[in-house]
């Protein structure tokens, strides 16, 4: 936990560095006529993220925050085990989202979540994955006239739009 | 007295059939609109709109009127059971709502939020029928400086909110701000921290993008990390006997709706501000004036009941300039005003009495739809109990599901949901080196709200920040913020200067 906290506050310093160059694209000074240049405002918060950085990281160093003393590992093996597979199943469906479409790759996370990673049956995995695509094209593209994505599914709609419109 | 014998023959128009109709159905609609993720009252009041074509436009604004309370009160719905906001009106209540519903209280929550609705309404339909005028007025004498001092008083109470750490609260604060910062310059036009060239950036961030990743994608794993993965059941009851006890608990907490409706009703006729700072500015005070403020955060009902408070009085006070001057407080009320014009009345003074009937019938409907709100979001409570006592392996992936599907619907950007999850990662580890979080999605809202405020009041007074003290509205409010920034810091000077008394007693 102890090298976690140091890591982050590095992580986050540099990334403020990055928003203080990034803001100073546009002017950061005053400009006459018109008030504070349009990277000021980004420009002075992100000075503000760095100084809580340094704060960050002299209090690590003199351990007073409960994190910097704690010898605690940050993620345990199985932690991160979980992490990865969760984190990697939302990753595959929302690239799926661009490539079969929501209403394919709904389907599919379902499957793996609820079956392989809950150990449903196969009755319960198969009624969710039907159903809630099902329920989701119904509330958001019929009633809300939100249109999700379809990828390479999208001339199969067609006909069920020309049946409700 | 006038003004009752008004609101009568309002209630008369209120209760005529069609319009009691319109009441239910719109208050139905809205609160499952509100529920959902990523939707809120704007969504609801813009897809109905064309469908008010069909009614008389006293119908037609009492129908839209109903929705967006129905979408008011719903919006918790979501909020604390899933952890996701389901309106921006309703990230404060996920803060304490969803602790409370991980700890089988989610009951008292629902409970909590639908009474507090309810009281907020009230509080701000008694204030709009009363002082509906001379408070417009005053909305109006709100300038660059007092709104900049007034944001400056939210992002004080957001250091309350973060704990002991103030760095990390701090670090929080400025990093919302900079997110809310993205996109284009709103003087120059010019493109600012379009990172990597990525043109999804242009649109800014949204919000809810950072909320649901927070409070959905993050929310989520650290729920599983705690579980292990292993099946897990919310132990969420309800009786009516419980129904009843958590009614008579929330008794206590009178004081807090009373001041998250007064609150939430000035901030909501302040225009352009809205109900989402009403409801954020209520919890952050709340906070900031408890005696338990560390109780905040870990499923303390006052930090239900100040946000639904304020977030149903200030839907109501948008209404008002609406109405009285023609400007709109909130999308929503932009979208009524847009409705007003369609169906040929014109917002204003004149209209209190060019149409009576339509501004008394409307006025008097929404006493009637925040009553018909609490009943109907009361008598659904068993339904979202039900759903929560489902395993969590099954809830998991619906709630993924949701978040994916929210995070998609406000821009209908995949560029966005690929932002959320990012956001979601980041946010589970960043929460467990223990940053805050909270401050970072209420100054995400406020940020754009502040900077423009900032910069007209700089270019007013040629750079000089005594424009925020010269002023008398201003001045108040600017001290009252810097009185707030500075409170946590007051314990920890008294225990400095108590110890060293306490070490050297001569």
């Amino acid at each position: 936990m102890r090298m976690a906290e140091l890591v982050m506050g590095i992580v986050m310093g540099v990334f403020s560095l990055y928003l203080m160059w990034k803001s100073a694209e546009l002017p950061i000074g005053w400009i006459a006529g018109e008030g504070p240049g349009g990277g000021a405002w980004s420009f002075w918060l992100a000075a503000g993220m760095l100084a809580c950085c340094v704060a960050i990281i002299v209090r690590w160093a003199m351990r007073i925050t409960p994190e910097s003393r704690s010898e605690e590992v940050f993620m345990t093996r199985r932690t991160l085990k979980v992490f990865l597979l969760i984190a990697g199943a939302l990753i595959a469906m929302v690239g799926l989202f661009h490539i079969v479409g929501a209403y394919g790759a709904i389907p599919i996370f379902l499957i793996f979540y609820l079956r392989f990673m809950g150990g449903h049956s196969w009755r319960l995995t198969g009624g969710f994955a039907f159903v809630t695509p099902i329920a989701t094209f119904l509330f958001f593209e019929i009633a809300l006239q939100k249109t999700l994505p379809k990828g390479f599914t999208e001339p199969l709609f067609l006909p069920i739009f020309d049946f409700f419109y | 007295m006038e003004i009752l014998s008004l609101l009568l023959n309002g209630f008369a128009i209120a209760f005529e059939p069609l319009n009691l109709t319109l009441i239910v159905v719109g208050c139905t609609v809205g609160l499952f609109i509100g529920a959902m993720p990523g939707l809120g009252s704007v969504n609801g009041v813009a897809i109905l709109l064309p469908m008010t074509f069909l009614v008389p436009p006293t119908g037609a604004i009492i129908f839209l009127g109903a929705i967006y309370y129905g979408a008011m009160y719903g919006g918790a719905i979501s909020s604390i059971m899933l952890g996701i906001p389901g309106a921006s009106t309703a990230v404060a209540t996920t803060f304490d709502g969803r602790p409370m519903a991980l700890k089988g209280e989610a009951d008292k929550a629902l409970v909590a939020a639908a009474t507090a609705s309810f009281v907020g309404g009230s509080v701000g339909v008694v204030l709009f029928t009363l002082f509906a005028p001379p408070l417009a007025e005053i909305a109006l004498t709100f300038g660059a400086p007092e709104i900049f001092a007034l944001m400056l008083m939210a992002f004080a109470t957001f250091i309350g909110l973060g704990g002991d750490d103030i760095p990390k609260t701090l670090f929080s604060i400025f990093i919302g701000l900079v997110f809310g910062a993205v996109g284009l310059d709103i003087v120059s036009g010019e493109p600012r921290l379009i990172f990597f060239d990525i043109p999804g950036f242009f649109h800014g961030i949204n919000f809810l993008v950072l909320a649901i990743g927070i409070y959905g994608i993050a929310e989520m794993l650290w729920t599983i990390e705690i579980s292990q993965g292993e099946v897990m059941i919310s132990q969420a009851t309800i009786t009516v006997r419980r129904i009843l006890r958590n009614l008579a608990e929330l008794a206590r907490t009178w004081k807090t709706m009373l001041m998250g409706s007064f609150l939430g009703y000035f901030v909501g006729i302040l225009p352009a501000a809205g109900a989402t700072p009403g409801s954020l500015m209520a919890y952050g005070f709340a906070k900031t004036t408890s005696r338990e403020p560390e109780t905040y955060g870990k499923g303390n009902v006052h930090g239900v009941v100040a946000p639904e408070s304020a977030n149903n009085a200030a839907s109501t006070g948008a209404m008002l300039p609406m109405l009285t001057l023609g400007i709109p407080g909130s999308p929503t009320t932009a979208i009524l005003l847009g409705g007003m014009v369609i169906w040929g009345l014109e917002p204003g003074p004149l209209v209190f009495t060019d149409h009576p009937d339509f501004v008394w019938g409307f006025i008097a409907s929404l006493y009637v739809a925040n009553l018909f709100a609490l009943l109907i979001n009361v008598g659904f409570i068993p339904a979202f109990i039900w759903v929560l006592r489902l395993p969590f392996s099954i809830l998991a992936p619906i709630i993924f599901i949701l978040c994916i599907v929210g995070g998609f619907v406000p821009t209908l950007d995949m560029h966005d949901v690929w932002l959320m999850l990012i956001f979601g990662v980041v946010g589970y580890l960043m929460r467990k080196l223990d940053y805050p979080m909270a401050p970072a999605v209420l100054a995400i809202v406020l940020g754009p709200l502040a900077e423009p405020a900032l910069r007209q009041s700089l270019l007013i007074s040629g750079g000089s920040f005594s424009i925020f003290f010269n002023r008398p509205f201003a001045g108040v409010i600017m001290v009252l913020a810097l009185a707030l920034l500075f409170m946590p810091l007051y314990p920890m000077i008294k225990n400095r200067l108590f110890k060293k008394s306490s070490e050297n007693p001569d």
